[in-house]
């Protein structure tokens, strides 16, 4: 790489993305929102049951996210009324991540039943309440 | 000439170091959680979840949440993914490695998952004070706030200041650990055979005595119903007597 495809490249690397302007909450809030999304299409499509546990583990992490970046006094802005969540966005993520841990507990539990019992963990094929 | 390839293309005066890590890591946590989205084996899913989750602890640090990123490494990567990587072992038989989704239901999440995706972006952008660019003020350490706040003292100024503690949701989120990790175990444990000789004759004529492995000719000795215990003594003496 020349020195003249840098000198070239730099103003057009900061069009792209201006890699000196400071992020915002909406930027993590986006970063956020991805997450989410991709937990939720993983719920709906995976038809292994550790897939939607992963799917679900994807979606408290997104909201997880917004809280954290709601909390943060680094990212506040100047003309921000409310000044964020403060320290209840961190403990409500605290809280978060201990209820996460306990339900991937059951519901790794319940999945390993589950297989006992079916031989397998196809989600389809959980179906012995179906009238 | 400096090592970092970026240093030579923008003059490193100029670089928001918080905006090119915010940038590394958003770029990995959100890769890593559609490439879990879209691939089918679930070895490769746990993996990437992995990464994403901890991509996503680096996040943590980076808005100045670091008791949370620590602990994000500490209970998520470290205990409940690893807790989902033993699922997946213990379930990986080969044909449950890759259960493929059929092409309809993959077109289906995936308009879904976009339009759900263009809502949330919308209603991100359209929140003026989320956009406001950061001052960049330095978040003193949280971690001693955090404690004090689980034990019910809020000792963190501005605008928290006042506002109650949290030490009854710490003791019932504790509580409720401790009764889902014991009916956790409870569900997963594992299944006792029993022996199905002789036992569902006895169960069906006296419940009482279905707890004694009792061979046909001990039932004579059965005494009548009221005393259980001497009659459960009574049959099991009887049975090491007939061997």
């Amino acid at each position: 790489m020349g020195e003249s495809f840098h000198a070239a490249a730099g103003p057009a690397l900061l069009a792209v993305w201006p890699i000196s302007e400071p992020v915002s909450v909406a930027h993590y809030m986006a970063v956020g929102a991805v997450m989410f999304v991709a937990g939720v299409v993983c719920m709906a499509v995976k038809r292994n049951a550790l897939g939607v546990l992963m799917g679900i583990e994807l979606v408290l992490n997104g909201a997880n996210i917004n809280f954290v970046a709601l909390s943060s006094p680094y990212l506040r802005g100047l003309g921000d009324p409310g000044g964020g969540l403060g320290l209840d966005g961190q403990v409500t993520a605290l809280f978060v991540i201990l209820l996460a841990a306990a339900e991937a507990a059951v519901a790794l539990a319940i999945t390993l039943n589950f297989y006992n019992n079916h031989a397998t963990v196809d989600v389809d094929r959980g179906e012995d309440l179906k009238g | 000439m400096s090592l970092l390839p970026l240093g030579a293309l923008v003059p490193l005066a100029a670089i928001n170091w918080h905006t090119l890590f915010f940038l590394l890591f958003a770029l990995l946590a959100c890769g890593f959680a559609v490439a879990v989205v879209a691939s089918t084996n679930v070895v490769r899913m746990a993996l990437h979840l992995v990464f994403s989750l901890a991509a996503t602890a680096g996040l943590f640090f980076l808005a100045g949440a670091e008791f949370v990123g620590a602990m994000q490494l500490m209970i998520y990567v470290g205990g409940t993914l690893v807790l989902l990587v033993f699922g997946v072992m213990l379930t990986a038989r080969a044909p449950f490695v890759s259960l493929a989704t059929p092409a309809r239901d993959r077109l289906l999440g995936g308009v879904a998952g976009l339009g759900l995706l263009a809502l949330l972006v919308w209603a991100v952008v359209g929140v003026e004070a989320w956009s406001l660019p950061a001052m960049g003020t330095v978040a003193e350490p949280s971690a001693t706030p955090l404690g004090m706040a689980l034990l019910g003292v809020r000792v963190d100024g501005g605008p928290g200041h006042g506002r109650a503690g949290y030490l009854l949701p710490f003791e019932i989120v504790s509580v409720h650990l401790l009764v889902v990790l014991v009916g956790a175990a409870y569900l997963a444990r594992a299944k006792r055979r029993r022996t199905p000789r002789s036992l569902d004759a006895v169960a069906s004529a006296d419940p009482v005595e279905s707890v004694a492995v009792t061979p046909p000719g001990a039932a004579v000795a059965r005494p009548a119903p009221g005393g259980s215990r001497s009659a459960l003594v009574a049959s099991t003496v009887n049975d090491g007597g007939g061997r």
